[in-house]
Formats: structure tokens, C-alpha cells, sequence
């Protein structure tokens, strides 16, 4: 079997691509900003996981991808499906378990799945997400499809040992998978520090013979490019890709977390590295919008938003048979 | 026309049932740990001998001893367009995989909302009676058969092997079919023909007494309706064949007509699907009973070693015919 030598994928480019990215970005801020307001309201029952300042790796790693790709995500996971094409008014139905959400409100925050776009699932199990990617990756490689697969996990779940199992498995056998980890330095409130004596996350890639590599997962233009070139190679049978984003989320691990793990100055200072004030300087600096670009951006968020909870709102409870629906399918 | 059915072991059947099955679809896949390179190239027991030959590398795969992600790989790939089939060599070593098997692959249709099929096959070993020790010969059938969205298979002849595997392997749900590592060596007809999951089996007709069990269970319940009958007592055995979808209504019907019921299984008796089964028995049948049902399984421990005391731990055909005789009222010399 020959391994096509693949042309050199496009990058991203600010001019092309900048606007693009800042609008799904802001986006995905505004949805997610306002998910504490829903728990407090009632709205949402049990765990939700805001992703707020991590936005740059979904939407970064989505420029690489297409629709046919699956991405396996995790807890924090609605920047991961919204990225990859989820609707935002679905998603957010979904998460307030109404019947007009992705699986009808019976999954929530963390089981939105869309089979359709390639997702599947958010997860409420750490480090469940690298076996299904792997395998996905293993089905397009049986099936001979050039789709890849991409891992989302945290820095909490490379203590997981199905990230080493899965590291070999997709080593030996080239499989089309990115392991994405987004190393926000907390694991609910461990530190990373404290819960890995070699806290350089991508040794433990390169220990398998994974081709590793370490992004500022703070720089979306960074993140995109690295997922690029990974997709690239797992397109062309060259193998899988372990990418360490380094991030930081701005908001506390759910809803009533008291962050007595972390200083206020901390929060403060890796909002000095956000990703989206980045983008939007860059595009400024650059000339390729202006502010008045940059505040319809902000707007037509709001207003994204704003339509998309009006339509999870309105949405109804799914109805109580639906409980006992769907678990098996019938012989 | 009906096909002369062939004589085969259970190992061979479930290795036609595979050749089979791989040649129709082109979506099968197979992984499992030394599944190509052991013995005469078909794993610990020969199951998938010449499948690599037959089908290729590609869809036929040794992995490394990495239980956790053959599972969940397996159940991923199963999501995104494989029927996957997942060898574990023995079913003990399964619950290495249990994330992959209860918390992803038994409940990804429901908790995605009937957008996923997740067509995995678990394919492994259970039971005891060769010596393999405690982490080598447990019946987990009743702990899987406990989990919401598992299917879970128990064949224990060659035709019921064919025909249940070829099923599961068509089948959307997460299947988990557990082999007996006593009976894989066991010869019978095979007519080739589809088993659907869901449909017990009268394995002997009888009028005085149902006898549920499956498996080694099965071989040692229709030895000891053999040595009944000449008592005069005649029994029925019922096998149910797969433990979900459970085929209730024919071990009703058979209650109906005997009266009485016994089920015997060798996963532990305790909680055991045995439970299920009389629990549904009695409300259903509670006035066709004439005596209350009785239950037989593994003691409350792990198997032993030593071939004594394993023996000691799962019910003989003695058991089960002492208990039989005890459902029917009859007084039964306990063992001291």
C-alpha cells in the first residue's frame, strides 16, 4: 500500500479566515457566559461545564475539519459540537432538556450527541471520548474513508489509562486520530502541578511514538494551523497527533464551584492572554476589519444567542413516554 | 429445501458463522488479542482461525493486551459505521472495558436520542470446569444481563452458536455473547440457519417439571432428566439462549403445563438471573404453580482451583436432580 505524499494544506489566514473564527468565537462566549444565569434560574438541572476562554481550540481545530469527521468530546464540550456545526439553538434545547434539543432532552449538557455532524457525544465519563475517537478513527481506516477522528480531553484525563492504551493502539496501526488536550491546569480544582510529577503533558505522546506537539491553545490562528497540519497527516495514512493546547477556563468547573483552588489574580492574568481581544487585535492591526466590524461581531452574537434561547425556552418538555423510549431497538 | 446440516464443533460453528457473516457485509470487523497468531492461527480456542487469510488485516486485527480501549474503540467504531466485533479472551478480563460496555456503548442510543446504532459485539468466554481459577472462569451473563441497552447471548450448541452469533453480529444493539470455555469442543448439527436473539429453545420435552438452564447448566439439567426418567419423572429443559431479550413466554407456557419449575445457571445463585426469572414465573403463573420454584447456581465465591473444590462450587447433575425432586415434593438426602 503507497502513502500519498499530500500537497501542503491551506492555513489559516487572517484575511480569509479571521473574521470567521473571531464571530464563532464570540459566539460560542456569549452562549456559553450565560449558562451560570440558567442554573441559577432553574433551568438546568445537575452538572453543566462552561467553557469560557477556551473557545480558541474548538474553533481553532474546526478550521481543519470537515463534516464527515468525528470529534469525540467531554464534559465541557458544547464549544467542541458548536464548532463542528451544531445548532446553537438546539444545543442550548438540549441542555435545558426540552424536546427540540439533539436527543430530546434525554442526554443533556453532557450527552449531546449529533450523528449527523460527526458528534459523538459529549461525555460525562473523563477520558471516555479518546476510546471513541480512536475507534472512529479505526472504522474510517477499515472502511477506507479519509475521515479522521478528533479527542477532546483535559489535562485531568492524561492521568486516565485509556489515553496510554489508546496512544499505542493508534501508533501501531496509523489510525486518523488528533488526541486534543486542553490543558486549562485544572482538573475540577487539582492542579496539574499537583497531580502529575511530569507536568510537560506531551511526554507522554512522544513516550508512545505519537507525534506530539505543544500549541498556545490561547491563539486560534496557532490552534488551527496545528490541527491543519495534523489532519493532514492523519488524512495521508501518516498517523495520529497528540496536540497539548495550553488554556486556562475563566469560569469556575460548574455552576456553585467556589474556586478555592485559584486566586482572583490568577483568573485575571490568564484573561490577559484572551483569545478572542487577540484575534480582534490582530484583525485591527492588520486592517482586515474595523471596529465597527468588530461590534457587529459582538452584536449579531448577542443576537445569535438571544434567538437561539428564545427558541430552547419556548421549546416543551419532552413528553413523560419518551422516558422509556429508544434504549434498545426492537428485533 | 432444507440443507443437510453439518456436524460441527461450537468452535467451528462460530468460525462459519464469522466467515459467513464477513463475507456478506463488508462492514464486519474483528480485534482481539492473539485472534491470528495463536495455536493454529485462530486464538485460544480457534475461533477465528483463517480469518486473516480469508479477509485481510484490515478487518481482521491482533491487539495489543489493551482491554479499556479495545472496548471503547470498539464501540466507537461501532458508532461511526463498523459492525464490530471485539474479542476478549476470557469474560473475566471484560471488566477491564466495563466504561466502554455500561457507561458508552449500552447507553448511547438512549442518551443521543435513538440517533446512534451501536453495533458491537463482545465476544468472549464465561463459565468453569477446566481449571482456568478465579479470574478465568467467572458467568458475568447476570451482570451484564442487569444493564439497560445490553443484549446479552449464552448459546450452548453448535447450531445456536452459528445462528445467535451471525444475529448479533446483524443486530444495532450492543451485544454481549459469551462463549462457555467447557463446551467449545462439543459436537452437534449445524443447519445454518438464523437464530433470532429473544427466542428460548425446548431442549426436551417433558410434563412433570420445567428446568431452566443454559450452557453447562443445560448439558448437566438434560443429564439428570436422563436418570430422572427412570425414576418415572419426566422432565422438560427449557434453554433461553440469550438472557436479554428474555423469552418468558415459552418457560410460561411450559409452567402451564408442568407445574412446576426449577431454573439452574452457573453464574452465582445469588442475585442471579435465576432470581428474574422464578420472580416473573410467580407472578405470572402463581396459580399454576403447585410448589414453590427452586433456584440452583455457583456457590458465594470465586471459583477455585483445585479440581475438587471447583467442582464443589457449581451445581452437578446431581444438584440439579436433588433439587428437581425437592420441587416436586419428594424428600432429598442432604449431602452432610
Amino acid at each position: 500500500m503507497t502513502t500519498l505524499i499530500s500537497t501542503a494544506p491551506a492555513l489559516f489566514e487572517l484575511e480569509v479566515d479571521g473574521i470567521a473564527a473571531l464571530a464563532l468565537m464570540t459566539t460560542i462566549r456569549e452562549f456559553e457566559s450565560r449558562l451560570p444565569n440558567y442554573a441559577k434560574e432553574g433551568l438546568i438541572r445537575g452538572s453543566t461545564h462552561p467553557s469560557v476562554g477556551m473557545e480558541a481550540i474548538a474553533v481553532g481545530v474546526s478550521w481543519a475539519l470537515r463534516n464527515t469527521d468525528s470529534i469525540a468530546s467531554n464534559h465541557r464540550g458544547h464549544a467542541h459540537c458548536l464548532a463542528k456545526g451544531a445548532d446553537l439553538g438546539r444545543t442550548l434545547a438540549e441542555i435545558l432538556g426540552r424536546s427540540d434539543g439533539y436527543c430530546q432532552g434525554k442526554g443533556g449538557s453532557m450527552h449531546i450527541g449529533v450523528k449527523d455532524l460527526g458528534i459523538l457525544g459529549t461525555n460525562g465519563i473523563v477520558g471516555a471520548g479518546i476510546g471513541l475517537a480512536t475507534g472512529a478513527a479505526l472504522a474510517a481506516q477499515a472502511q477506507g474513508r479519509k475521515d479522521v477522528a478528533v479527542a477532546y480531553f483535559g489535562d485531568g484525563a492524561s492521568n486516565q489509562g485509556v489515553l496510554a492504551e489508546s496512544f499505542n493502539l493508534a501508533a501501531i496501526w496509523n489510525l486518523p486520530v488528533i488526541f486534543l488536550c486542553e490543558n486549562n491546569h485544572f482538573a475540577q480544582s487539582a492542579t496539574l502541578e499537583e497531580m502529575v510529577a511530569q507536568p510537560d503533558v506531551r511526554q507522554r505522546g512522544l513516550a508512545y511514538g505519537v507525534h506530539s506537539i505543544d500549541v498556545d491553545g490561547m491563539d486560534v490562528v496557532a490552534v488551527a494551523n496545528a490541527a491543519i497540519k495534523a489532519v493532514d497527516r492523519a488524512r495521508s495514512g501518516a498517523g495520529p497527533t497528540f496536540i497539548v493546547a495550553d488554556t486556562y477556563r475563566y469560569l469556575g468547573h460548574m455552576a456553585d464551584d467556589t474556586e478555592i483552588y485559584r486566586t482572583r489574580e490568577q483568573v485575571d492574568a490568564a484573561k490577559g492572554r484572551d483569545p478572542i481581544a487577540k484575534l480582534a487585535a490582530a484583525l485591527l492591526e492588520q486592517r482586515v476589519v474595523t471596529q465597527t466590524d468588530l461590534d457587529s461581531v459582538s452584536s449579531d452574537a448577542v443576537a445569535a444567542v438571544d434567538s437561539a434561547e428564545a427558541f430552547a425556552k419556548a421549546s416543551p418538555y419532552p413528553p413523560i413516554s419518551e422516558a422509556f423510549t429508544q434504549v434498545s431497538e426492537d428485533h | 429445501m432444507t440443507k443437510q446440516a453439518q456436524q460441527l464443533t461450537v468452535w467451528r460453528a462460530l468460525n462459519a458463522a464469522l466467515h459467513d457473516e464477513f463475507t456478506e457485509d463488508p462492514n464486519v470487523i474483528i480485534m482481539g488479542e492473539d485472534i491470528t497468531t495463536w495455536g493454529t492461527g485462530g486464538g485460544i480456542y480457534g475461533v477465528t482461525r483463517k480469518m486473516a487469510d480469508s479477509f485481510g488485516k484490515n478487518r481482521v486485527r491482533d491487539t495489543p493486551i489493551s482491554e479499556e480501549t479495545m472496548i471503547s474503540a470498539g464501540v466507537g467504531a461501532a458508532m461511526a459505521g463498523t459492525r464490530t466485533v471485539v474479542e476478549i479472551m476470557y469474560s473475566d478480563f471484560t471488566l477491564l472495558g466495563a466504561d466502554g460496555l455500561i457507561n458508552q456503548a449500552a447507553k448511547a442510543r438512549y442518551m443521543f436520542g435513538g440517533q446512534f446504532a451501536t453495533p458491537l459485539v463482545l465476544r468472549s468466554n464465561g463459565g468453569s470446569g477446566i481449571g482456568k481459577a478465579a479470574q478465568h472462569s467467572q458467568s458475568l451473563e447476570t451482570v451484564y444481563a442487569h444493564i439497560p441497552g445490553l443484549e446479552v447471548v449464552v448459546p450452548s450448541t453448535p447450531d445456536d452458536a452459528y445462528g445467535l452469533l451471525r444475529s448479533a453480529i446483524k443486530s444495532n444493539n450492543p451485544t454481549i455473547f459469551l462463549e462457555h470455555k467447557a463446551l467449545y469442543y462439543r459436537k452437534g448439527p449445524v443447519t445454518k440457519e438464523l437464530i433470532p436473539l429473544g427466542l428460548g429453545r425446548v431442549a426436551r420435552s417433558g410434563k412433570d417439571v420445567t428446568v431452566v438452564a443454559t450452557q453447562l447448566m443445560l448439558t448437566r439439567a438434560l443429564e439428570a432428566a436422563k436418570s430422572l426418567a427412570e425414576q418415572g419423572i419426566d422432565v422438560e429443559v427449557i434453554d433461553p439462549r440469550t438472557l436479554f431479550p428474555l423469552d418468558m413466554g415459552t418457560i410460561y407456557a411450559s409452567i402451564r403445563k408442568t407445574r412446576h419449575l426449577v431454573v439452574a445457571h452457573e453464574a452465582v445463585r445469588d442475585y442471579g438471573w435465576g432470581g428474574e426469572i422464578i420472580g416473573n414465573a410467580v407472578q405470572e403463573c402463581w396459580n399454576e404453580l403447585d410448589a414453590a420454584p427452586r433456584r440452583l447456581g455457583a456457590a458465594r465465591t470465586p471459583i477455585p482451583y483445585s479440581e475438587e473444590l471447583e467442582r464443589a462450587v457449581v451445581p452437578s447433575a446431581g444438584d440439579i436432580a436433588n433439587e428437581i425432586r425437592m420441587a416436586l415434593g419428594q424428600k432429598v438426602a442432604q449431602p452432610a
